[in-house]
């Protein structure tokens, strides 16, 4: 009966045990199973308890088991190894991390600005629809296109083409208008469209309904907007003042458009029937249905099933066809632009689409991937440099049975550990100084951390930044001979330092080139800034005439700000100071090419003009009350001379619809528009019905601003009682035109500075691994008599040897791309010769700073530390 | 002392591996000391202490040639290795310190 060992302890026993100590264990089990067996014990029972009691720590097998089902063991051991060798090499970690870091953060920022400027407009749920309505005209053979379309457009749309339409919409330009509730009053950006409006732009109401533009007296607040106004109250049903005379009901309060909306900022949207009730000159434009005054925006939404070039080449000559002979000349030629292109590829080149911000888009992109790129270089260097160093480690690998593949896996481990690493520290640079560069940038952009997408695209980059910087060391450190190498034989290769030479020649060309770029566009900025404006750009400001009471009390205010002393001059004009608000043409005179169709920006003004704003006059004389005949009189300024083509300007005659006008006197060019465009030929004319727009004022110099201003706004307060005072200065105006060209300057300044440092950051883990190389040869040069000047020398030559050779790839590069970028400007600054030496040098000086930091050190030791250590 | 010291139990089993020599396995040392202490070993503890001992170095352990007797298993036979003659060696020279410490006339003789 007791004859056989039970069976179930054994099988359990064989289960836990040890599988090394399973046979001899069970072995004295047995033995001592069947002495207990002849002692006539119970030895079954015995044998339990002697199993039960080998169940503990040490004999138990190791339950990680021996066969693997995955590789998470090697794994584990390639992140062991990657980061102990990361805590040996201490600074060469630094650099690797740090330099990874910031090229990662470049990369981010300029991703996500990428990826704003992208989905520009797609607020807008009907984006892929919608499109704004332009035309094209040829005048004097070159096709301009513009958004100024005639009243009539839009009827015709509407009437003829339908069935392709979901949406007709009328609209104003946007512009600042007055909006009071009881004693709020406020001057807010707004505009006013017909009824499709909301639903084309799928404004999100957050109270009231969209379709409520059909009644006239409605209008629509944004959210920001309503707060301001009502506060906490409800603003529904509430009666609103536009312009201190039309009484408007709010009907709905929509979430505020965001920032990389095409209607950003636009606070109200009041009703086109409005518009129109209000202007005399748009119901003549309405009623004689003009097909020649252009002075109105026109934005559509196709039919879902309609295609957008379908329907733009259909409506092509929807003008054409109902204008007249002279019209026709211009071949007027409608189109849609849709939503998708407005922001980025709205520049027009002679009527053919030119680009626009998308060549930035394209340009800062690629600077990322080339930061990104350095970035990696470094790495890639630092790596292949240190490759004696593991050369050892992979020859003992390799004896001991490691596959290539296996080494490669463990090395890319090694770099995808460093890149994570490195992007959480750029996910914290990016956080910090994420705000500051919203500014730069002119958005609003946060890191997304709650989209699983944002998170998808960091791992790609850890994944891409890993693989890209790991590759080559990978191959590279993998393909040694375990002979070679555990002989002492093993030199690390030529072509490694070939390429790590090529690696470097690129980064510096690179950065070289980014140097110049950056040097090249603030050259621009100080030159256009310095263009001479041709009047008092300092002390003259600007009051936007907005409501009737404005015109009716000018003279009052004229005459108690000139009492006051705080003013010196005052008049008014029919454009603002920095723009041009009308452009005319049907003038004629003596000696003109019949086939040419002269254009003149015209100013509207008052006699005081040139006095308020300092013209300076180089022929004849300004006006004045003096000679009643002015009103017929034209000042013009020095271009018109030759594109007139007139030898003796003063005293001649130019005939204007069907007036003649007389010309008085030449004035020096004004510039008004873009300061990177040649002014234009203009005329200033004495405003004969109130043309005009904006009070100009010339400050008095002595007394201070903030006095001037409180004084100026006590009189407008007075005798234009609905209306808040705001002014602009011109000097303001005129810096906002040079925001656009800034914004590249600084964006192009960060990324030069970065690249240098990236770069730099390479070139010292380099210098420094060179000069750990050449210990022993520097300190016997030393024990001979060489001097630190003749070490320092030989241990920075090649160094600046290879920034040489960057300099001579960069600067041709540099001097052609920077003369196509100039091109856009029609005002530009030369490519002056110093800015390309300042560069070259400015290269080698950071190099031989960045070098000389280690080879001094490394000089100026002792020989007896370098030669004594074995 | 230090690092050398070794419990009661490990001196015990490593002293009964020296008595056998060269037939020291698992079910011997047990029926060795049984036979000589007059107590009772569980074929676990015994286990757990051999090879804790050859861990530390003081025992080398090989497998014998396979036999028909105990199903055919083959025995794990230890000796003792020279740290492990060594320690044995401090171990009684400690105790005999200690014996030859004691006044005569706490035992009474």
């Amino acid at each position: 009966m007791n004859s056989i060992p039970p069976k179930y302890p054994l099988k359990f026993f064989r289960w836990f045990c040890n599988p090394e100590f399973t046979e001899d264990i069970e072995g004295d089990l047995l033995e001592r199973f069947e002495k207990r067996k002849e002692k006539g014990k119970p030895a079954k029972w015995l044998l339990t308890t002697d199993v039960l009691r080998l169940f503990r720590p040490g004999i138990i097998r190791n339950f990680e088991g021996t066969k693997k089902l995955n590789y998470y063991g090697m794994l584990k051991h390639n992140l062991k190894i990657g980061y102990r060798t990361l805590l040996r090499k201490k600074t060469h970690s630094l650099i690797n991390i740090g330099g990874l870091a910031l090229g990662l953060s470049i990369a981010i920022l300029i991703s996500l600005w990428v990826h704003d400027e992208l989905i520009f407009n797609t607020y807008h749920e009907n984006y892929e629809d919608v499109a704004q309505v332009l035309q094209k005209q040829t005048i004097n053979g070159s096709i301009g296109v513009q958004s100024s379309i005639p009243y009539p457009l839009g009827d015709e749309l509407r009437n003829k083409y339908g069935s392709d339409f979901k949406h007709v919409v009328m609209s104003s330009w946007f512009g600042d208008y007055v909006l009071s509730h009881g004693e709020t009053v406020v001057s807010q950006r707004g505009g006013f469209m017909e009824h499709g409006t909301p639903q084309m732009l799928s404004l999100k109401m957050l109270k009231g309904a969209r379709d409520v533009l059909n009644d006239p007296s409605s209008i629509l607040l944004s959210q920001s907007l309503a707060k301001a106004i009502f506060g906490n109250d409800d603003p529904i049903g509430k009666l609103l003042l536009i312009y201190n005379e039309a009484e408007v009901i709010v009907r709905g309060v929509y979430e505020d458009l965001p920032r990389n909306s095409r209607f950003y900022n636009i606070q109200f949207i009041a009703t086109w029937e409005l518009y129109v009730s209000s202007q005399e000159w748009i119901q003549i434009a309405r009623d004689q249905k003009d097909w020649d005054n252009n002075s109105f925006q026109l934005f559509a939404q196709i039919e879902e099933n309609s295609i957008m070039e379908a329907v733009s080449e259909k409506i092509k000559m929807v003008k054409f066809d109902n204008v007249g002979e002279d019209e026709r000349v211009h071949k007027p030629e409608i189109f849609l632009n849709p939503m998708k292109d407005w922001h980025l590829r709205s520049n027009w080149e002679n009527g053919e689409r030119e680009g626009g911000p998308i060549t930035y888009v394209w340009l800062f992109g690629t600077i990322g991937v080339f930061v990104l790129l350095l970035a990696c270089i470094n790495f890639m260097n630092l790596s292949t440099a240190h490759s004696m160093g593991r050369a050892k480690e992979v020859g003992i690998r390799k004896s001991i049975g490691s596959l290539r593949r296996q080494l490669i896996a463990q090395f890319l481990t090694e770099s995808i550990l460093v890149a994570s690493i490195a992007f959480v520290v750029a996910i914290v640079i990016v956080t910090a100084v994420l705000p500051e560069f919203n500014l730069l940038a002119d958005k609003e952009m946060v890191l997304p951390f709650e989209s699983v997408y944002f998170w998808m695209t960091g791992i790609a980059f850890i994944l891409f930044t890993g693989l890209l910087a790991g590759s080559y060391p990978a191959i590279y450190l993998s393909s040694f001979r375990p002979v070679a190498v555990l002989k002492g034989t093993f030199k690390t290769g030529l072509s490694a330092s070939v390429l790590r030479k090529g690696l470097v020649i690129f980064q510096f060309t690179v950065s070289v080139i980014l140097i110049v770029s950056t040097l090249v566009v603030r050259e621009q900025i100080s030159f256009t800034s310095n263009r001479p404006t041709g009047y008092d750009l300092e002390s003259t400001i600007m009051v936007e005439m907005q409501t009737q009471q404005h015109y009716d009390a000018y003279n009052i205010i004229k005459d108690e700000l000139s009492k006051s002393q705080v003013v010196l001059e005052t008049a008014i004009s029919s454009s603002p100071l920095n723009q041009v608000w009308n452009v005319r043409d049907g003038f004629t005179w003596e000696g003109m090419d019949p086939d040419f169709t002269p254009f003149f920006p015209v100013m509207w003004i008052s006699h005081n003009y040139g006095k308020t704003v300092s013209w300076n006059i180089i022929q004849g004389r300004d006006f004045s009350r003096s000679f009643p005949t002015d009103s017929t009189a034209l000042i013009i300024n020095e271009t018109a001379i030759s594109y007139m083509n007139l030898k003796e300007p003063i005293g001649k005659t130019i005939r204007w619809g069907s007036r003649d006008f007389k010309i008085i006197g030449v004035i020096a060019d004004i510039l008004r528009e873009s300061p990177f465009s040649p002014v234009r030929p203009t005329i200033y004319s004495i405003d004969p019905h109130s043309m005009s727009n904006f009070i100009l004022l010339k400050l008095n110099p002595e007394i201070p601003i903030a006095q001037a201003a409180s004084t100026i706004e006590e009189v407008f307060i007075k005798h234009v009682p609905g209306s808040p005072f705001e002014f602009d200065f011109a000097s303001e105006k005129h810096a906002r035109k040079f925001r656009g060209i800034k914004r590249i300057g600084n964006l192009s300044t960060i990324f030069a500075i970065l690249a240098i440092l990236i770069s730099c950051l390479g070139l010292l883990g380099l210098a420094s691994f060179m000069a750990e190389q050449r210990t022993k040869e520097i300190g016997i040069r030393k024990v001979l008599g060489a001097s630190i000047q003749s070490l320092w020398r030989l241990l920075s030559k090649e160094f600046v040897l290879l920034v040489s050779v960057s300099c001579v790839i960069a600067l041709p590069i540099a001097f052609f791309a920077l003369k196509g970028w100039l091109q856009n400007y029609e005002y530009r600054t030369d490519l002056h010769w110093w800015i390309f030496l300042y560069a070259g040098l400015g290269a080698l000086l950071i190099t031989l700073l960045t070098v000389s930091f280690r080879s001094i050190k490394a000089a100026v030791a002792n020989p007896v530390d370098a030669l004594r250590s074995e | 002392m230090g690092k050398h010291h070794l419990g009661e139990f490990e001196e015990v089993v490593m002293l009964t591996v020296a008595i056998l020599t060269n037939d020291a396995y698992g079910f011997s040392i047990i029926e060795e000391m049984e036979k000589r202490l007059n107590r009772k070993v569980s074929i676990g503890a015994l286990q757990t202490v051999l090879r804790r001992l050859e861990k530390k170095g003081y025992l080398n352990s090989e497998l014998g040639e396979s036999t028909s007797v105990r199903g055919g298993k083959r025995k794990r036979f230890f000796t003792l290795t020279s740290s492990g003659k060594k320690v044995l060696e401090e171990t009684k020279e400690q105790r005999m310190g200690l014996w030859s410490a004691v006044p005569e006339f706490v035992f009474g003789k």
